[in-house]
């Protein structure tokens, strides 16, 4: 059973057609990377899977389902978390709130059991609780758990980002070049971090990164997109060595 | 209680005092909507006036008793307030803000031309139920039930939706349902507020529901902080004893109260209390900043 397949996804605007007929399967546990020049659609192919557009034309299959035109937050309470390119935190809530607000799909409480504190909403709250904690911890991000999400380091941004869509209990997992702004540090500390949450919580992964090296190094499979189309798929050997791809994207050696 | 009350302290004093909780429980409700969930309501005084008409109504005209007048003429808002709050939600910022506008236009246009509410000359004679104590158990409930809503799931849903809509779908949770949900509860809270106010004042006429008094309450939400409770109550008192007390220079009173605001919101632009939390004082002290979860504080 594939974890996400696209089917000949197309997605026009106006007169533009930013994606065109990408197919892409992605096996469950898979690191999978996305890569490709500014423009090539890239985003456009994560606001499909996650419901914030609708494809003009083809399938979205996730875990055997087709969810193409299903809104946002029904395509998030199936499995599918996220984080954004440029940074969407909840800036105004603390890094704690930011993290339990990413358990919403998971969880159910109403507004009368929440605001009377009935056993039920206590315990699922009690639970919310030690997950984000426990969230926090592996991001590295409990001492600031009450601290305003935008007071936080531009790196300690994007892990909170991710540490919110995990609250989600994602099955899938999109990251919308997670490693923008970050110095090589951090970048090779994200790379573990990756590795890690993608084994302990069974997670598949597909991202989207202009760092070539970490692309390289962390995905099992790679797709390579140029003005909206797939030019090349594959393991990163194959890719690296790729006519197409070199003259498309990575660029020749001097 | 009520009569040691209105022995010991002066008519006027008592007035502006009722005057305090009342707004309180209007600018609380606008705070749900425009300072948690963040959609810009500019018809807050729509739903006063009709919670305060359907009120004065029920009890002069069917002898409603006066604690079921008073849901009423909340329950009434509330429902004007999810019959508009669906296709408008949908709207955002700036367009959001002229819709609502609108609607409370309407109702004003509407108890202006509408018999039983007695036309432009408004009711008189209601019943004068509504005493210091009524108004304010009725604040410390509001201001408990707030609490408990805003330190919810349900809350923290409001809070994010206002932060970044997208990123709140993206975990689950279905904005325009909340967008809606906070509004019904925010219209509840104007008509419960028109309701008192209509059962104290004697008196109604359409103008309680005028553009002037939604901007009046639009002020206190955020003068005193978006989406902050305690900030929510000092801008409804601050604002209603500012007038007063600016009676002195009388027909500068809108300059001067203008001008205030401006000096506010420059130097305090997230409003007096908004960005203000008790964790922050405290490292800011250098105390060990170890605080309970107290969200709108």
């Amino acid at each position: 059973m594939l974890n996400l397949e696209l089917r000949e996804v197309s997605q026009e605007f106006g007169g533009l057609r930013a994606l065109d007929g990408v197919s892409i399967k992605v096996n469950p546990g898979e690191i999978y990377g996305i890569i490709g020049p500014n423009g090539a659609g890239k985003t456009t192919l994560f606001n499909i899977i996650t419901g914030i557009y609708a494809p003009t034309e083809g399938q979205v299959i996730f875990r055997e389902r087709p969810i193409n035109g299903m809104p946002p937050h029904i395509v998030a309470r199936l499995g599918i978390g996220r984080t954004f390119q440029n940074i969407r935190l909840f800036n105004k809530l603390s890094v704690l709130d930011n993290v339990r607000v990413g358990a919403h799909g998971v969880t159910r409480s109403g507004l009368l059991s929440g605001m009377l504190r009935l056993p039920a909403a206590r315990r699922e709250e009690q639970q919310i609780m030690s997950n984000a904690m426990e969230l926090l911890e592996v991001m590295g991000l409990y001492e600031k758990r009450f601290e305003y999400a935008d007071n936080l380091a531009y790196g300690e941004q994007r892990k909170l980002e991710i540490a919110r869509a995990l609250a989600l209990n994602p099955a899938l997992l999109l990251l919308d070049e997670p490693a923008a702004g970050m110095n090589s540090t951090e970048k090779m500390e994200l790379v573990d971090l990756i590795r890690q949450i993608r084994q302990d919580r069974s997670l598949t992964i597909l991202l989207v990164e202009h760092d070539m090296n970490l692309v390289m190094n962390i995905c099992e499979r790679i797709a390579v997109l140029d003005y909206g189309r797939k030019i090349a798929d594959g393991p990163p050997k194959e890719i690296k060595n790729d006519e197409r791809v070199i003259q498309s994207y990575l660029g020749v050696e001097a | 209680m009520d009569g040691l009350i209105s022995q010991y302290i002066d008519p006027y004093y008592l007035r502006i005092l009722m005057l305090i909780g009342i707004n309180i429980i209007a600018a609380l409700g606008l705070n749900l909507i425009t300072g948690v969930t963040g959609q810009l309501s500019m018809g807050h005084a729509g739903f006063m006036s009709l919670g305060a008409y359907a009120s004065a109504i029920l009890s002069m005209q069917l002898q409603v008793p006066y604690p079921l007048a008073l849901l009423a003429g909340g329950l009434v808002a509330a429902l004007f307030g999810l019959l508009i709050g669906i296709p408008t939600l949908r709207l955002q910022g700036d367009y959001l803000a002229m819709v609502t506008i609108g609607f409370a236009e309407i109702i004003r246009v509407f108890f202006l031309n509408f018999g039983p509410g007695g036309k432009a000359v408004g009711l008189a004679g209601i019943p004068q139920h509504t005493t210091f104590s009524t108004v304010w158990l009725l604040v410390i409930a509001v201001v408990l039930l707030n609490a408990l809503l805003l330190n919810s799931r349900s809350g923290r849903a409001l809070y994010a939706i206002r932060e970044d809509e997208i990123a709140a779908e993206a975990c689950g949770l279905h904005a325009t349902r909340y967008k809606v949900l906070a509004f019904v509860l925010g219209a509840f809270l104007g008509g419960l507020a028109g309701a008192l106010f209509a059962h104290y004042n004697y008196y109604i006429d359409p103008n309680i529901g005028s553009f002037m008094k939604s901007i009046e309450v639009l002020n206190m939400v955020v003068l005193g902080g978006m989406g902050s409770i305690p900030g929510t109550i000092l801008g409804a008192a601050l604002l209603t004893v500012l007038p007063e007390m600016l009676r002195v220079v009388a027909e500068y009173r809108l300059l001067f109260y203008g001008a205030l605001l401006v000096i506010l919101m420059i130097f305090r632009p997230n409003g007096l209390l908004g960005d203000v939390r008790i964790y922050d004082i405290k490292k800011r002290l250098g105390k060990h900043p170890e605080r309970k979860e107290v969200a709108g504080c």
